[in-house]
């Protein structure tokens, strides 16, 4: 009994991952591959995909360079400056990355309708100028917290060190402080170039209908020509690109430099009227920077007519010639699959957790890898496979409800098993030992103390499955296009796609709803985790 | 005269850290600065070396006001606790930094990082990492890459703490033979009375952020003048003649041998704790609440009554 019960933890989970990721994705390499030979080079070396290919890469690349450039100065304050409100602004800069891409689209596209960009002096719409910023604007809280985070622990005696040999402060920096900061650079190098890469509602809403990466290639092929066959040879391309870079992260990773001499927080008050100065330029720039967008998408949707009002708000009540239902239908449709993607989230991944913790070594690895999984995968390859496999017997789930929830739940458990895992490993083993040792049997062990432990941080992955779900639009546009079970991302983009629409401010107001339940949901959430600081 | 500290304050918002602190060192000299953990010293230290900016006060070297010039270019060593190496470099490229920086040939880096590693006794060590270093291969290291520039002033904050207590005073003899020896300028903070007193020409008492006395180790250990300054060296019994308060210092207490006749004014005391200290005994005797250290060359039974007198030339008057 009790080993069929630790099983089971391990299996449930297993099976979950298996049917609902590994076989879709399965399934779309065998088609991909399933291609004579000949189709699938003609596909990949065709001088359109190499192009398509070439701009996927170039874009990410420089969207990294551009976000690294606009956090810097940010970064520098976060780590070495202490001032009234470094927590509140170590929060603040976090909401741009939290907010679904839908949002984050149609406040560049509230930018351009705002300052006439369109066709102006300065024309951003439809260039390669707006999905950069747009990918700069969204990924600066990833350096300016995770670089910025191992920064403000990095003893700064040694830089002191080098300054009394001789070295200027820009020598110090460079031989001294960069080498330092290395592995939390290529950590957050890769991540911003891995979300670029794979960014899909940003290129195909401001990218316009000629810029194509890989994703928007495939949801093209896949979606609007029907063409199967070569959307999966493209999803191939996407998938050996995503898995090279994982593993090459990794391999910097090792190579990294190890141990550094850590400390509580390096940073120091501004002291002189000058370094006060640069602080404050600093801080202002960077809040206009990343505030401008949000506040002008708010602005947008209060605009209607010739003033402000809250009509945008008051018609999304009303069906509009775009939609299939009405905005406050999908509205109701996102909030529901959130819910059961969270449930399902916790229950996995719950599941999941602990057998990570408590299985053996095998058992341990497998399923933490296993868990992980999804985070390396494009969300338009799992919708892509959910949709072309999950189309037979028991497993026709094709059209039905569930499959949307179910699909979106797979990119929220990694978030819960990441949060929920570290918290069980840190518990002293000897409560657990005194608990068996008061009578508790194994399960009882689990639920007294690791499920009363962990409860906040499992808590707080259930709150990320919930906004993931909510702002969902990649996998979603595949799986979910059934006509009464439009969501929220997918309304917003089809009022943001029809150009020049009197429906603008419609999806400026659904944004604006979108933008404020996620934030809060995610800020709400993070506060429950146990570890200081949260797990942002 | 090399370094002088003239009325230096240093504030951390609205905390003062360092309060009109006063001093001098001369060439060849070494400054100790000595107090409780939060006294200023490592400020008054790192404002010496420029990483801190005082808001009043002046820092002269030679005769030149350099309190605004950057810490890059006043040529200053300095070593830190826990040896802040460089742990993306090797050994020699740790020595070598500083020459590197003043833009010395690679021919003379090589050839001066040599000469280091032999003079702190690690020959043979440029090429590991300093990784794998134990904590006294690693505070030499820290010491070589200070002294390769041949710095004219060489800062030391608590270059020892990290150590064990073996290797402390192993290395602590080691570093005042050599600093005395290269006739090194050197300030060297610490919050180990011993360590200090060993290492020291000058020794400077802070406490919160006031130096409360300078001089020689000798002269105050002999006349603290104040309390606090008293208790830091480790005379902690206070007694109070003719209004007069005074510190009782262990070379002033006599015992008096069992069956002597007290003298007048003797004082009555229960011996406490005796320590064995190689050529005589340490103990402690309890006398109206307050335990007084005394030497003596005969060991005592803990518990047992004892009689003792005072050398009044011997004892130690404090102001204020």
């Amino acid at each position: 009994m009790k080993t069929f019960r630790s099983a089971l933890l391990a299996v449930v989970p297993a099976m979950f991952v298996a049917v609902f990721f590994v076989y879709p994705v399965a399934t779309l390499l065998a088609r991909g591959l399933g291609l004579d030979a000949g189709r699938l080079l003609e596909v990949i070396t065709g001088s359109r995909f190499l192009k398509i290919i070439w701009f996927t890469t170039w874009q990410a690349a420089l969207s990294t360079l551009l976000a690294g450039l606009f956090a810097l100065p940010l970064t520098w304050a976060l780590a070495n400056r202490q001032f009234a409100g470094r927590r509140l602004a170590r929060v603040l800069v976090t909401v741009p990355f939290v907010l679904p891409t839908v949002v984050v689209a149609g406040a560049f596209i509230a930018l351009m309708d705002r300052f006439n960009l369109d066709e102006g002096a300065v024309r951003l719409r439809h260039t390669v100028w707006a999905i950069l910023l747009a990918h700069a604007f969204f990924n600066v809280a990833v350096f300016a917290r995770s670089v910025g985070g191992f920064w403000s622990q990095l003893d700064r005696r040694p830089e002191e060190a080098a300054r009394t040999l001789g070295a200027s402060p820009w020598r110090a920096f460079v031989e001294v402080t960069l080498p330092r900061l290395r592995p939390s650079l290529i950590a957050a190098v890769s991540v911003v170039f891995l979300f670029s890469f794979t960014s899909f509602a940003v290129i195909l809403l401001l990218g316009g209908p000629r810029r194509s990466s890989i994703e928007t290639e495939i949801y093209r092929y896949a979606v609007t020509r029907s063409d199967i066959s070569t959307a999966a040879a493209l999803s191939i391309v996407q998938m050996v690109a995503v898995v090279s870079l994982v593993v090459t992260n990794g391999w910097l990773q090792r190579r990294a430099v190890g141990r550094q001499g850590l400390v509580a927080d390096r940073a120091v008050p501004a002291q002189t009227a000058r370094q006060r100065g640069v602080l404050a330029t600093t801080l202002t720039g960077t809040a206009v920077v990343l505030g401008l967008p949000l506040a002008v998408l708010v602005e947008r949707s209060l605009a209607s007519g010739g003033g402000y009002s809250f009509a945008n708000y008051r018609a999304l009540g009303e069906r509009v010639r775009l939609l299939p239902i009405s905005a406050a239908d999908a509205l109701v449709n996102s909030l529901a699959f959130a819910v059961v993607a969270a449930g399902i989230a916790l229950v996995i991944g719950g599941m999941a957790s602990l057998a990570i913790v408590h299985g053996t070594r095998s058992v341990s690895r497998l399923l933490d890898l296993g868990m992980l999984l999804p985070l390396g995968t494009s969300a338009v390859t799992l919708g892509f496979g959910v949709l072309i496999s999950l189309d037979r017997g028991v497993l026709d789930l094709r059209g039905s409800w569930w499959i949307v929830p179910i699909t979106q739940s797979l990119l929220a458990i990694p978030f819960v098993v990441r949060g929920v895992v570290p918290v069980l490993r840190a518990i002293d083993p000897g409560m657990r030992e005194v608990a068996a040792t008061l009578g508790a049997s194994p399960g009882r062990v689990r639920r007294e103390i690791d499920l009363r432990i962990g409860a906040r941080a499992l808590a707080t992955g259930v709150g990320f499955a919930f906004a993931i779900s909510l702002g969902e639009f990649g996998a979603t546009s595949f799986v979910g296009r059934r006509s009464d079970l439009l969501t929220v991302p997918l309304a917003i983009q089809r009022l943001l796609a029809t150009p020049g629409d009197l429906l603008r401010g419609q999806a400026m107001a659904l944004s604006v709803i979108l933008m404020v339940v996620t934030a809060l949901v995610v800020f709400l959430s993070d506060r429950l985790h146990p570890t200081s600081g949260g797990m942002l | 005269m090399t370094l002088a500290i003239e009325a230096v304050t240093v504030r951390y918002g609205e905390t003062t850290a360092v309060d009109q602190v006063t001093l001098t060192v001369a060439t060849g000299e070494v400054l100790a600065l000595v107090g409780p953990s939060g006294c200023g010293k490592s400020t008054l230290l790192r404002t010496i070396a420029g990483l801190v900016q005082p808001v009043s006060g002046q820092i002269v070297w030679q005769g030149r006001d350099i309190t605004q010039v950057p810490t890059h270019q006043r040529g200053i060593g300095l070593m830190f606790q826990d040896h802040a190496l460089f742990t993306h470099r090797s050994v020699a490229d740790n020595i070598a930094f500083g020459l590197k920086m003043a833009g010395a040939s690679t021919s003379r880096q090589h050839e001066r990082t040599h000469e280091l590693l032999e003079m702190v006794g690690l020959a043979g060590f440029g090429g590991r990492s300093v990784e794998g270093l134990s904590g006294g291969e690693a505070q030499r290291v820290a010491l070589a890459r200070a002294l390769a520039p041949e710095p004219e002033l060489l800062l030391l904050d608590e270059p020892l703490a990290s150590l064990d207590r073996a290797r402390r005073i192993e290395l602590n003899a080691e570093l005042a033979r050599l600093l005395h020896e290269l006739r090194q300028t050197s300030v060297y903070v610490t919050h180990d009375q011993d360590e200090a007193f060993s290492v020291a020409d000058q020794v400077g008492v802070m406490h919160g952020g006031r130096l409360l006395r300078s001089g020689s180790p000798a002269e105050v250990w002999r006349d603290p003048q104040s309390e606090l300054v008293a208790r830091f060296v480790g005379h902690e019994a206070i007694i109070e003649r003719d209004g007069q308060r005074f510190a009782v210092r262990p070379d002033a207490v006599a015992l008096v041998p069992p069956g002597d006749r007290p003298a007048d004014g003797s004082y009555a005391g229960t011996v406490t704790a005796c320590a064995f200290q190689g050529d005589r005994y340490g103990l402690l005797i309890e006398v109206d609440g307050q335990q007084w250290r005394v030497f003596s060359a005969d060991p005592s039974v803990v518990g047992s009554q004892v009689k003792l007198t005072l050398r009044p030339d011997m004892l130690s008057p404090l102001i204020g």
